[in-house]
């Protein structure tokens, strides 16, 4: 949708500011995304003293302590994305395109999933399904008899996928339930008055048009289970095993293997690249969806019969993620023995003393994240509406490899980014570490992907005709955008301002390698808990840290100038 | 003066622990005078308002010191960062490193820790009255960098709702029996230093062949010293392999189905000093915080309240509890351990496979 006039460049009479601003922000993007990778290359490649050599990729690939993480890796990434495909293909389907009761309901238990992070979900299913003291297991042996073999063991690797796809499948879900939500529905009606009936409908029309997003879906799913630190870390180490993000961050031990760990980074980096590029050739012509631009809305299938029991299927794919989670852990908040299931007799408050008036680092740690966040989500937000004006009004020079940019950190995963920020900011110029400013950077450059891709979803809405009406009365530029186009992408602002700030609770993989003792943040408190084996702690911690994103996400989507339902885009995209 | 009382105090003490050399004997011993808690040094600390306490203590035993440290002294907060000691010495070296000084005072499990940072300056000396009068010779250092605060023990234990007394390992070499395959849970090398320094004493005293066989008994792996008796109370493993002794008291003391063993070979034993970092950020705090903890007042309230063990001269073991006196203990080897530590780890790493 997007128009290819350039605006001319007549004489005005005020100075038009817009270049400066924007080269300002393109130079920024650069040495956010650009430097760190830099840094990570140069250690990859060299040794101790700087000289260049490829021993680290020797040592990296002949020892099996780096090659079995690979391998586990892999496996972990590949079923992940697998079953969160399986499993979110048919909930958005039935969301999107049926009409079975409770619609709005599921959706926001799956964004209810998609702002747990994924560490919390990993410690409250060490409480469901520990071998032995988990509850399950426990409620299980109540039947089977006490000594009965655990029917879960979340220390294994189908435990860690399991739980890795409890917190990734919402991303499949935004995708592909956002394409069929879109999807014209002239398509499938064609279909239907050609002669198909439902399912040839659905075989040669539907599958097909969703099949990209779920594709994109399925790509997103990979990589968030390649490199999720959080989750293997509390589950596989018990198990005496390692994926690729846990052996990282053990390079990280005394004395510290910069070389090896930048260069153990490069396998993760590479494959991503690969697979990103592998989308991009396998789609070819992206987008067909919306070519048409707007069509009637999709007809919902009717589902008769199978209306109860289809809904019944959504809460029964739910309890994983939300509801078991959730219960466990308030009965861990308010037990005083993690996994005993809590009776009026037995509730104590002492936890929540403990977390609230006793836990030194507890309030540092909220007000780091708090303000990480809502800074993080500010500048982002900003940044990412100018990539996303440049590239789709393409005004300046090189607004493509702006845009590219803006993307490319897609491919860097968390702890790779970590590592890459260490090694950029421990050392002149910018000596960073040791100050709020180089998780700003970190979370930053993870959530900006996203954040332009949306934004630049919303600007291909608006027609420029719109900002050129502004501009031809005498506006300039920033004149114009202030005053017509930023109105107009209220919603979608909002939206990615919500995302990046869910994005900066979530993240633990890039925040393990570079807090210190005075920017803890609460996803590091809460992995040092779990260290420590204080579940309970963990619970309240983890309860708050949920209430306080509700809460901020609530608040951001009532400011009155808003408008418009933010909460419901969110959910879209 | 000072000198005969302290002569006298370190016998008793020394008699009743004989557990080993923490700090080598003086050569050329330098200790600054000894200071008292004045109250110009009050004034100071509370001008400072805060102090950063990086400790290794099990989190709700470190807190709770902290808070009797605010109560002792209106106006000063402590913020403690717990970690293991292996990953808090890492951090230290990183944030040293990167010239990023916020640790006022530090309290490591793991001895050896204070070597290396006495070697490269990083201490500040500084001896409390109580330290020159009350503690013994072998667990300060002469040139008063640190003093050890604390003394626990590793030991092994067990679930009661799950193993009967009978059926216990009584011995390290119990826990390679078959019937404990799967069933057991320990704390890790290269995150605690309890766990380094108790990895070290056995292999010390048993040699690696005892843990290449441990590991094949699909033993949980958790990371701090202060997680398995939790684990061991939730009832997720039967046996604790390795970890804090003192958490299995408090938990049984609470109520908990927990027993402690002593295993037959020797229970190892560690050893906490605390030093006060030279580029504290707060040093007024920082002395008036480690004056105050090795006060006998602290220190019993230390020993009642967290089920360690104190080296000064007045502390009375709490009634009920099991003196160490009575424990046959292994002997502690900073210097030996600090040389070790890369060893360990590396071949601890390939044995259990993290």
């Amino acid at each position: 949708m997007t128009v290819t006039t350039t605006t001319s460049p007549t004489p005005r009479p005020r100075i038009d500011w817009t270049r400066p601003v924007l080269w300002l922000f393109a130079a920024v993007l650069f040495l956010l995304i650009l430097l760190p990778l830099s840094w990570l290359a140069v250690f990859a490649f060299t040794d101790k003293n700087r000289h260049p050599t490829l021993a680290n990729f020797v040592t990296l690939f002949s020892n099996p302590d780096f090659l079995d993480p690979l391998l586990t890796t892999a496996i972990i990434a590949t079923t992940s994305a697998l079953i969160c495909c399986i499993v979110a293909a048919p909930i958005s389907w039935l969301v999107s395109r049926t009409d079975m009761p409770g619609r709005q309901t599921i959706r926001a238990l799956v964004t209810a999933s998609f702002v747990t992070p994924p560490f919390l979900g990993a410690v409250a299913w060490e409480l469901l399904a520990a071998p032995n003291s988990g509850l399950l297991n426990q409620l299980y042996r109540l039947f089977a008899g006490e000594d009965a073999d655990a029917l879960f063991n979340i220390y294994s690797m189908t435990g860690i996928i399991f739980v890795i796809s409890c917190y990734t499948f919402p991303f499949v879900f935004v995708l592909v339930a956002n394409a069929l939500d879109t999807m014209p529905g002239e398509l499938e009606d064609a279909s239907a008055i050609l002669g198909g009936n439902a399912w040839t409908t659905a075989r040669r029309v539907t599958i097909p048009l969703a099949l990209p997003a779920l594709v994109a879906g399925a790509l997103i799913a990979f990589l968030q289970a390649m490199t999720l630190f959080g989750s293997p870390a509390i589950l596989a180490l018990p198990a005496g095993f390692h994926t690729m993000t846990t052996k990282i961050w053990s390079l990280f031990q005394y004395p510290p293997k910069l070389e090896l760990a930048a260069a153990a980074a490069v396998p993760l980096l590479v494959l991503t690249i690969l697979l990103l590029q592998g989308q991009k050739a396998l789609l070819g012509r992206r987008g067909y969806s919306v070519i048409g631009g707007k069509y009637g809305a999709p007809r919902r299938v009717e589902l008769r019969g199978w209306r109860w029991a289809a809904l019944g299927f959504c809460f029964l794919v739910l309890l994983n993620p939300v509801f078991l989670p959730y219960l466990a852990l308030l009965n861990a908040a308010f037990s005083p023995n993690a996994t005993t299931l809590v009776t009026p007799s037995t509730a104590t408050l002492h936890n929540i003393v403990f977390v609230f008036t006793e836990l030194s680092s507890t309030q540092l740690a909220l007000k780091n994240t708090v303000i990480l966040g809502t800074a993080t989500a500010t500048i982002g937000t900003v940044l990412a509406l100018v990539i996303a004006y440049v590239t789709t009004r393409k005004v300046i020079a090189g607004h493509r490899a702006l845009g590219f940019l803006a993307t490319a950190p897609v491919a860097v995963p968390g702890i790779v980014l970590g590592v890459g920020l260490f090694l950029s900011y421990t050392r002149p110029p910018f000596v960073l570490y040791g100050t709020l400013w180089i998780l700003l950077l970190a979370f930053l450059t993870i959530n900006l992907p996203s954040a332009y891709q949306q934004l630049q979803a919303a600007f291909a809405t608006i027609h420029p005709e719109l900002e050129e009406a502004s501009r031809i009365l005498g506006a300039t530029r920033l004149q114009a955008l202030r005053q017509i186009t930023a109105p107009l992408l209220r919603t979608g602002v909002i939206a990615t301002w919500c995302f990046i700030f869910i994005g900066v609770m979530r993240e633990l993989s890039a925040a393990i390698v570079l807090f210190t003792s005075q920017t803890k943040v609460l996803s590091v408190l809460i992995y040092d808990l779990n260290e420590g084996g204080d579940l309970a702690a963990i619970a309240v911690l983890g309860i708050a840290m949920l209430v306080i994103t509700f809460a901020v996400v609530l608040a951001v989507n009532q400011i009155p100038i808003s408008g418009g339902n933010a909460g419901a885009k969110l959910r879209n995209g | 003066m000072r000198n005969k009382i302290s002569r006298r105090d370190v016998l008793k003490a020394s008699a009743a622990l004989a557990a080993g050399t923490v700090f080598a004997s003086p050569a050329r011993a330098a200790a600054p005078e000894p200071v008292a808690i004045t109250s110009d040094l009050v004034a100071a600390a509370t001008k400072e308002g805060k102090l950063v306490f990086y400790s290794s203590m099990d989190l709700p035993v470190g807190e709770k010191l902290g808070k009797a440290f605010e109560a002792a002294y209106p106006g000063i907060t402590v913020q403690i960062e717990r970690s293991g000691s292996e990953r808090l010495f890492q951090r230290v070296a990183q944030e040293f490193d990167s010239n990023i000084h916020t640790a006022d005072v530090v309290n490591s499990a793991d001895a050896s820790h204070f070597i290396r940072w006495k070697k490269s300056g990083w201490l500040m000396p500084f001896v409390p009255d109580d330290v020159a009068k009350h503690f013994p010779d072998n667990y300060r250092d002469p040139d008063g960098m640190a003093v050890t605060t604390r003394l626990w023990l590793s030991s092994i234990a067990y679930n009661t709702n799950l193993v009967k007394a009978e059926d216990a390992p009584k011995s390290f070499a119990d826990l390679l029996d078959p019937k404990w395959m799967g069933k057991m849970v320990k704390g890790h090398p290269a995150y605690s230093g309890t766990i380094m320094t108790t990895t070290f004493q056995i292999v010390r005293e048993l040699g690696w062949p005892y843990l290449e066989k441990l590991s094949k008994q699909r033993v949980m792996q958790v990371q701090s010293s202060t997680d398995p008796p939790k684990k061991l109370a939730l009832g997720e493993r039967a046996v604790m392999a390795d970890g804090n002794e003192y958490g299995i008291v408090l938990l049984k003391e609470a109520g908990q189905p927990v027993e402690p063993v002593y295993p037959t070979e020797g229970t190892p034993t560690i050893s906490g000093p605390t030093g006060i970092f030279a580029t504290a950020p707060h040093p007024n705090g920082a002395k008036l915080f480690q004056a105050w903890l090795h006060t006998r007042k602290t220190q019993q309230f230390f020993v009642d309240f967290t089920g360690q063990h104190s080296v000064h001269a007045q502390v009375q073991p709490k009634a009920g509890r099991r003196k160490l006196s009575d424990i046959k203990l292994m002997k502690e080897d900073p210097a030996s351990v600090e040389a070790m530590t890369e060893e360990i780890k590396t071949r601890y790493a390939r044995l259990f496979r993290v």
